[in-house]
Order: structure tokens, then C-alpha cells, then sequence
């Protein structure tokens, strides 16, 4: 007992020592602007990442238009500080905006979820994609929001001290989603469907679920993207950027949290590595995608969890895991 | 009045009738079977009463509340577990997982509890964990319980398929061909299996089996069905004598 105190207290000082770390470096100017951006990129993306991790990787779904929720989030938060605040309040109205952000792409999530889990198997990809195109059309055409040249105005609401804590707080709810009644159902869901609904699991509310606070997430990374970026247009939020997050997923590998965080910095780091390339990075992401599906379909990290992301209780049997299959096949 | 009450069921896929006027009254305690030749309809009686097919025609009453139209996760958590005839685990994740997922309906806390653990989620999933326990205990399968369900030896997954269809407090389990695959030996120790569950978990079984001595030596009553008929329905001894029942399926075991 008094180990387990002192131990999540090491995690709280951890968690507190990287926001530290995480303000010493914005403000200290220790690294260029440069570096710094790419580190806010690898954060944002960290969060794409989790997101669409839990539907595709821990739920065994297959949705392929994640960048249009990320689209909702970051046209509704850029609304929120330049329309409703007027650029006023500063760093205040800013976490007022990325819940809103993350609200509205939950709340067309559920649009988009419900009628697709009506059916099974492929068709949410199929309508995930039509969606991104939607999304995508919808903002080239509503001239208020600047149409196809995009919508400006926001003020550099996001540094790396707000990547951080959105990084933490995802961290910290979609592992504690996980390793819940909820996840577990999510994680049978991926295993077999069917199996899951004759064992009382309510399959068809689970999906929703997991699909509405996948998209909160994409949200939450759209506004911090916007406020970053202070410039976005739809073309930003096409396909490719979905594609884009589908690789950092499947890199780092399905069903992990750590693996997520690995895919979003190797994938990220990676690109802007491959700057000399021009255009033809951009056949970089497909590419991987192609390759990694062919020789290594679950990632890097497939299935497989850094014990650190482990809540403690679960911790035990975890560890146990190697021995107990050598005896189960004694 | 019967647990389970089944009047007229029928089902077609497209024009096919695959079952027709099935009737069944399952009283607490019974041990009832089902038997007929390969594609005679039994597991699709199986799946109409969980509800993954809506029947074409027909009632199916447990304790008097009608299940037509329900949600299969809703008639398991009303009481009717099953097993299926191939095995279906969930077989990258670990044995524990395996029955706490059955727990599904019993942890009653929010999703926000969830999300930021709350203290009512502790409890509830220490309770959950505890019971989880306990049945791998009973199935002797507790030393396994963080290996994944695929690890485990063919008949330790049968036994844990059952664990995980009692993790939701059936009154009434549903056993599909359980023996399936097993050897003479493995049989007689199911047999044993089956009558300890009944009257540790106070269940009432209605299962389907291919094998003649299975049912003959567990049931009490069994239900014969040829193409989605029920041709006969008796004690064993009386099926053992139908002429129907023999021509249809024992037929070709009796020459």
C-alpha cells in the first residue's frame, strides 16, 4: 500500500516534470521556433493518433476520414475565439474553444456513427470517407467561412505547454477508457462481434461510444492545429491528411497507446526529414501504408503496451503473461 | 408456468424454411434436448431465442416477458447464456478478460466514472475482478487467467466459453454441441461437468448435441427436429423407440 502511494506520486511528479519541461523549452528560447513547431506537430499528431487508434486499432473497425473531424474542430474552435470572443481574453478563452472544438466533432460524429453501425463490416469505411469529402465540399462552399481560401483571423493561442496537457489529459482518458467494462467491450468488439452480443456486451452503443470520443479527440487536435497554424483552409483537411494519421497509426501499432505516440513522432520527424523531397514526400505516407499493411499489419507496437500505460491493477496479470502461456502449452 | 415458453416458432432464409412451428416449455431445473441430423435447423432454434435472428413467426416468453425483437445483448443480461458449436473466444485477449467481459451488464457505473476513475468504478471493478476470479476458480482455470484465450489447450477454451456464458448469471444456459470434438473419455467428464453445473449454478440447460450418448445420458426429455420439423419428443427411451426419429436419424447408426 505504501509503495502504490509513493509510486503514483512518482507519476505526478513525471507528469508535472514534463510540463515543466514542456514550458522551460517554449519560453527559453533553447531550441529555434523551427524545432519547436515540429515538436507541437508531433504532439497534435500524437493525439490524431489515439483517436483514431481507438476505432481502428482497439475496435477493429476500419474509419478512414479521421481528418474530418479534425476539420469540425478546428473551424468550430477558430469560430469560438475569433467570432463569440473577438480575439479578447486571451489564453482564457482558449481551453473554451478546444472543448468546443472537440464537442462539435462529437456531436457530427454521431451523425455520421449511427447510422453507419446499423450495418456491419466495411461500410463505415465507406462512409467515413464520404464524409471527409462532405466535410471537405461543405467548407469550400460556405462563403462565411471563407470557402476554398480558408478561414483566418485566429490569434497564436497554441504553445507547446497546451500540446502538453492535451497530449496528457488524452493520454490519460483514453487509457483509462481502455482498461474499463467499456473498453474491454471494445477490445471483444475487435475479436468477434457476434461472441460480444451474446455475452451481454451492448455492441451497437459501445461502437457509438467509441466512435464519439475518437472524434472529441479529433476535434481537440483540430483546434489546437488552428490556433497553431492560424490559417486554415479546407484543402488542409482532405484525404490525405487522413491517410496521414492512418499511417502514424499502423506504425506505431494498433491497440497501444505508446505504440500511437511512437507512430505520431517517428511519422512526423520523418517528413520533415524528407523536406529535400518536395513533393514527392507526399508518396512517403501511401507508400508505408502499403508496405506496413503487407509485412507488419499490426505495427511496431501491435497489441502490445508499455507497462507505464498500464493502470496498476491491471499491472500484475500483465506481468505474469509470459510464464503463464508457457504453461498453458506445458 | 414454464422459464422459458416458445410457441409456434418459425423462421425462413429467403424461401427456405429453415425451422416451423417449433414449441418448447423449459421448466427450472430440466436438462432438455435437442438432436436431429446435420442442418435440421437446432442451431438456428439457438439463435432465434438469443436473438441474433428476428424469427419470421412465432412467440418466446422468458419468465412471461416477451424476447421477439430484443436485442441479443439484452436477452443474455435477462438471463440466457450460451455457448456456440465452434468455439468463439476472444482469443487475443486474456483468459480474465475473456470472463469479465461477461460481466458486461453487472458493472453499473457511467462513462464519465470510467473515464476519470472514480471511486464507485474501483469498487465495482475490484467486484468484478473478485468474481471473475472465483469462476476461473470453479473452472479450474484461474492459473491461466492472464494468458490470452487462444493459449489454452482445446478443452480448458470449451470450459472457458462456458465460464464466460455464466459470468452474466444465466437462469437458463444454451449449450451448442458442447462435446463437439471430444473423445469418449472427454465426454464422460463433460457429462459430470454438466450435471455439477446445473446444480452449482441452480441452471436450467437446453443443449444441442449430435451425439446420441451425450443426450441419452443427461437429458430428461429431448426434442428430435428433421428440416426444421419437430419430429418427435419424449424421454430418452422413448426417442430411442420412434420409428420416425429412427428413420430420420438413428436410422443409420441403428443398421
Amino acid at each position: 500500500m505504501h509503495s502504490d502511494v509513493l509510486k503514483s506520486k512518482r507519476t505526478l511528479l513525471l507528469i508535472a516534470a514534463g510540463l515543466a519541461l514542456s514550458f522551460l523549452v517554449e519560453r527559453s528560447g533553447l531550441v529555434s521556433s523551427y524545432v519547436l513547431q515540429i515538436l507541437m506537430y508531433v504532439g497534435i499528431n500524437i493525439i490524431l493518433t489515439l483517436s483514431l487508434n481507438l476505432v481502428n486499432g482497439y475496435m477493429g473497425e476500419f474509419s478512414v476520414g479521421h481528418a474530418g473531424f479534425m476539420a469540425v474542430g478546428a473551424y468550430m474552435a477558430s469560430i469560438v475565439t475569433v467570432w463569440v470572443f473577438r480575439n479578447s481574453l486571451g489564453w482564457l478563452a482558449f481551453p473554451v474553444a478546444i472543448l468546443a472544438g472537440g464537442a462539435a466533432a462529437a456531436g457530427t460524429s454521431l451523425i455520421v456513427a449511427i447510422p453507419s453501425f446499423r450495418t456491419r463490416g466495411d461500410y463505415l469505411a465507406i462512409v467515413t470517407l464520404a464524409f471527409n469529402m462532405i466535410v471537405k465540399s461543405l467548407l469550400e462552399n460556405i462563403e462565411a467561412l471563407g470557402g476554398p481560401r480558408g478561414f483566418l483571423g485566429m490569434n497564436r493561442l497554441t504553445n507547446l505547454v497546451w500540446v502538453y496537457v492535451w497530449c496528457a489529459i488524452t493520454i490519460y482518458i483514453i487509457r483509462n477508457f481502455v482498461y474499463s467494462n467499456y473498453g474491454r467491450a471494445m477490445l471483444s468488439i475487435r475479436e468477434d462481434e457476434v461472441a460480444s452480443n451474446l455475452v451481454s456486451v451492448n455492441t451497437r452503443q459501445t461502437k457509438v461510444l467509441v466512435f464519439v470520443i475518437s472524434a472529441f479527440f479529433a476535434g481537440v487536435a483540430g483546434a489546437l492545429f488552428a490556433h497553431l497554424v492560424q490559417f486554415i483552409n479546407p484543402r488542409t483537411f482532405s484525404i490525405q491528411k487522413s491517410t496521414d494519421i492512418l499511417v502514424m497509426v499502423y506504425l506505431g501499432g494498433i491497440g497501444s497507446i505508446f505504440g500511437s505516440i511512437l507512430g505520431a513522432t517517428v511519422y512526423t520527424v520523418l517528413l520533415e526529414l524528407l523536406r529535400p523531397l518536395g513533393v514527392w514526400r507526399w508518396v512517403v505516407g501511401p507508400l508505408m501504408l502499403v508496405v506496413l499493411m503487407i509485412t507488419r499489419p499490426t505495427g511496431i507496437m501491435g497489441l502490445r503496451e508499455f507497462l507505464g500505460f498500464v493502470p496498476r491493477e491491471e499491472r500484475a496479470e500483465r506481468r505474469k503473461e509470459g510464464t503463464a502461456i508457457a504453461a498453458a502449452s506445458r | 408456468m414454464p422459464l422459458l415458453h416458445v410457441e409456434q416458432l418459425t423462421h425462413y432464409f429467403g424461401g427456405l424454411r429453415a425451422v416451423s412451428d417449433f414449441n418448447l416449455d423449459l421448466h427450472e431445473g430440466e436438462v432438455v434436448g435437442l438432436i436431429g441430423p446435420n442442418g435440421a435447423g437446432k442451431t438456428t432454434v439457438f439463435n432465434l431465442i438469443t436473438g441474433v435472428y428476428r424469427p419470421t413467426r412465432g412467440r418466446i416468453q422468458l419468465d412471461g416477458k416477451d424476447l421477439v425483437g430484443m436485442q441479443s445483448c439484452d436477452i443474455v443480461s435477462m438471463g440466457i447464456a450460451r455457448t456456440f458449436q465452434t468455439i468463439r473466444l476472444f482469443r487475443e485477449l486474456s483468459v480474465l478478460d475473456n470472463v469479465r467481459i461477461g460481466h458486461f451488464s453487472q458493472a453499473r457505473y457511467s462513462v464519465g466514472a470510467a473515464l476519470f476513475r472514480s471511486g464507485p468504478f474501483r469498487r465495482q471493478e475490484e467486484r468484478v475482478r473478485e468474481r471473475a476470479y472465483e469462476l476461473l476458480e470453479t473452472f479450474n482455470l484461474s492459473r491461466y487467467a492472464s494468458s490470452p484465450a487462444k493459449a489454452l489447450p482445446y478443452g480448458e477454451q470449451r470450459r472457458l466459453e462456458i465460464a464466460r456464458a455464466l459470468a452474466s448469471n444465466p437462469k437458463i444456459l444454451l449449450l451448442d454441441e458442447p462435446a463437439a470434438g471430444m473423445n469418449p473419455n472427454e465426454i464422460d467428464r463433460l457429462l459430470e461437468t454438466i450435471a455439477w453445473l446445473k446444480d452449482r449454478f441452480g441452471l436450467t440447460i437446453f443443449l444441442i448435441e449430435h451425439q446420441m450418448r451425450v443426450v441419452m445420458g443427461i437429458c430428461e426429455r429431448i426434442l428430435v427436429l428433421d428440416f426444421g420439423e419437430t419430429i418427435a419428443e419424449g424421454t430418452p427411451d422413448e426417442i430411442r423407440t420412434n420409428p420416425r426419429v429412427l428413420e430420420a436419424y438413428l436410422g443409420k447408426e441403428a443398421s
